[in-house]
């Protein structure tokens, strides 16, 4: 089914969601990758705040490349989620509404989506120029030491991604 | 003899690395072109047109094919009765790779030190294979290498025993566990015979190897054909989300080996298998 919605997701957006449902969101994300996540978990190891507040909101698994001038983002296609297993199920569970990357997840990452009612989406790996005509606006919000693994605020508008891990645990991936 | 201004390979490099990054070669835009019209899920067919569209806006407005624009391998061919002047050869491929990264809005992945990990930030160093050769040229293969990929590879230290049905059964095993991960459609590069570090330079090397193009011994030919064959058979599918098109190409390269082993390496590389060559 396709579907348009508004980024961050509602709860009752996420339990209607079903693997193979191809969704536009509209609206904002935050990207993370392996050292912002690294970082993150460090954070809340120490008991310490974390820089941006995750609750509800979706992590999109991406470094950009550099913005020539006059554009918000160079290209601006996912990474491979499966990094990031060893820290989404901590994150999911302080609220975390979703995530977008590409490639599989491990049990615990699909067990996180099934107790917190999120998601995992996939978006076209190797496609950074066309997914970055979707990005509107980029901004970062920390960690800018890390370059292209800084957090970012996107702004996005129509951006293509396919449910591959629903609310109810079921993985588009496990059906092919 | 013939002497080589080594500004001339640091310019030589940095071009290469803007044109590579933005603009596919033919090769590769053909297999793209033939997927397309050889999928049949509809799925796989709307993910083959979004990368088409995705090459057409690389190459357009100059955004990279993929923002991952890899890490940089070299592989340079020096002939022997060349003469660099001007500086050392290494600092001079790097210092092509930083100008090109920079100037290029290329992203910077690399990073100094594999556990401590702070990033270089101009993407070096390259990874840089050389060869002596006769005559007086110098041959400089770029191909950056994204990790998505590079991650999925594997090393197989196989038994003479083994044979031909343990290289099969090695290249399946490694293209299912890569999955969705490698980004597909992917290229597959396997280097058999050598040593353990012999086998995986020649699978990195078989990605640089046309697609389209095949073995000139016989029985890798057929390997190469087979191979593909069977993968597509898998029905992973462009962006592993099920078709029959998995693999663009399989390239296989071999080397004598010793009487004890057969070792063999499958370099994956997605669908953005960027290769460039230039003759100084």
């Amino acid at each position: 089914m396709t579907k348009y919605l508004t980024a961050p997701l509602s709860k009752e957006d996420c339990a209607d969601l079903r693997i193979g449902d191809y969704v536009y969101l509209t609206g904002t994300m935050y990207t993370a990758r392996d050292a912002a996540h690294k970082r993150m978990i460090e954070t809340l190891d120490r008991g310490e705040e974390l820089p941006v507040d995750i609750k509800g909101q979706l992590i999109y698994y991406m470094g950009p490349s550099p913005a020539r001038e006059g554009r918000p983002i160079g290209s601006a296609g996912p990474t491979t989620a499966g990094r990031m297993d060893k820290y989404a199920p901590t994150l999911l569970d302080l609220g975390l509404g979703g995530m977008i990357g590409k490639g599989k997840r491990t049990q615990a990452v699909s067990d996180a989506i099934v107790r917190n009612n999120s998601v995992y989406f996939a978006a076209v790996g190797g496609a950074g120029a066309l997914l970055s005509k979707s990005i509107t606006a980029s901004e970062v919000v920390a960690y800018d030491d890390l370059g292209t693994e800084a957090i970012r605020k996107l702004t996005v508008e129509n951006f293509p991604v396919i449910v591959v891990i629903d609310s109810k645990g079921d993985n588009l991936y496990a059906t092919i | 003899m013939r002497e080589v201004d080594l500004q001339v390979i640091t310019d030589t490099i940095r071009e290469m690395c803007i044109e590579v990054n933005h603009n596919l070669s033919p090769d590769m835009k053909k297999a793209l072109d033939d997927a397309t019209n050889k999928e049949e899920s509809e799925l796989g067919k709307k993910i083959l047109g979004q990368l088409q569209e995705n090459l057409v806006i690389a190459k357009e407005e100059m955004i990279p094919i993929c923002q991952d624009t890899g890490m940089a391998v070299i592989f340079i061919e020096i002939g022997q009765d060349v003469h660099f002047v001007n500086g050392n050869l290494e600092d001079a491929i790097n210092e092509g790779v930083r100008r090109g990264y920079v100037d290029g809005y290329l992203r910077k992945s690399v990073v100094d030190d594999p556990v401590i990990r702070n990033n270089t930030k101009d993407n070096t160093p390259a990874v840089i294979h050389y060869s002596i050769v006769p005559g007086e040229n110098v041959k400089i293969t770029l191909a950056p290498k994204g990790f998505g990929s590079e991650n999925m590879s594997k090393v197989y230290m196989l038994k003479p025993a083994d044979g031909i049905e343990g290289i099969k059964a090695s290249i399946i095993s490694a293209v299912k566990d890569a999955g969705p991960n490698a980004c597909p459609p992917i290229v597959v590069g396997v280097g058999v015979g050598g040593t353990f570090e012999k086998c995986a330079i020649m699978s990195k090397k078989a990605l640089t190897r046309e697609v389209g193009v095949h073995s000139e011994i016989p029985y890798v030919k057929d390997l190469e054909i087979e191979m593909l064959e069977k993968i597509n058979e898998l029905g992973i599918g462009p962006g592993g989300l099920g078709g029959k098109v998995t693999a663009l190409a399989v390239n296989v390269e071999t080397y004598p080996t010793h009487i004890a082993g057969m070792p063999m390496a499958v370099n994956i590389c997605c669908h953005v298998n960027r290769h460039i060559v230039r003759e100084v």
